[in-house]
């Protein structure tokens, strides 16, 4: 079984998870009901795509 | 490059991939509207589009090519009874995947697969771009399309009329 030889520091450990960062979605605005909204994605909000209705809201 | 990977394995074998795709179209004909995933959506798609086709011939024998897929006979009497019908104006691409997000569960990009059964809009002004109602009344950028077109075969005509001036049409048609 591999073991650690040596224990090792605490800025050792965090240095390599600075890069452990988390990127922000991309959100665009629905053009039906201004909420925010994945891009190529229906909206969550009203159900619309595209100037159409898809699903509804309620529904899901 | 994902050149010619044509077939969505999704993980299964063929005869479990074909079982669970019938399956699927056969849901897609009754409901009209199916959510799945993102990757079954696709896989999904070309499928149903080509039963739709073959259908459209409505000869025996494309009867019996679609009957292949479609084994549920209820089904099948409504896919040629109400769906077909529907997509006369239509010759190609009869179903639609929009994204629609995330399951919750296992955050598994989720689709919405649709049959494309409303009526299709020509535009006067561009033949042969067919949009929907919805599209052609909201977009801007279709609406601006067609003056250009007018102006731009005015410019040509009084450039030829003016004589060959090679920079000149160019520098207009900017």
């Amino acid at each position: 079984m591999p073991l650690p030889k040596r224990r090792h520091s605490r800025t050792r450990g965090r240095k390599r998870r600075t890069n452990w960062t988390m990127t922000l979605p991309n959100v665009s605005e629905c053009q039906h009901c201004h909420n925010p909204k994945l891009p190529h994605h229906i909206c969550t909000h009203c159900g619309y795509y595209n100037g159409r209705q898809i699903i509804d809201v309620k529904e899901v | 490059m994902g050149h010619r990977d044509k077939i969505h394995k999704l993980g299964r074998t063929k005869p479990h991939r074909e079982a669970m795709l019938a399956n699927m179209a056969m849901s897609l004909f009754t409901h009209r509207v199916i959510k799945t995933t993102d990757a079954k959506a696709k896989a999904l798609k070309p499928l149903v589009d080509r039963l739709i086709s073959t259908g459209k011939q409505d000869t025996l024998h494309a009867k019996r090519m679609v009957a292949r897929t479609i084994h549920n006979k209820e089904v099948f009497k409504k896919l040629f009874a109400e769906i077909i019908p529907q997509f006369t104006d239509r010759t190609s691409g009869f179903t639609r995947v929009v994204k629609l997000g995330v399951r919750k569960g296992d955050g598994a990009p989720i689709s919405v697969v649709e049959l494309l059964t409303e009526k299709v809009v020509v535009d006067t002004d561009e033949k042969g771009k067919k949009e929907k109602k919805a599209k052609s009344t909201d977009s801007l950028p279709k609406k601006a399309a067609p003056k250009p077109k007018a102006p731009k075969s005015t410019v040509k005509a009084v450039s030829k009329a003016a004589g060959k001036g090679s920079s000149a049409p160019s520098t207009k048609n900017k």
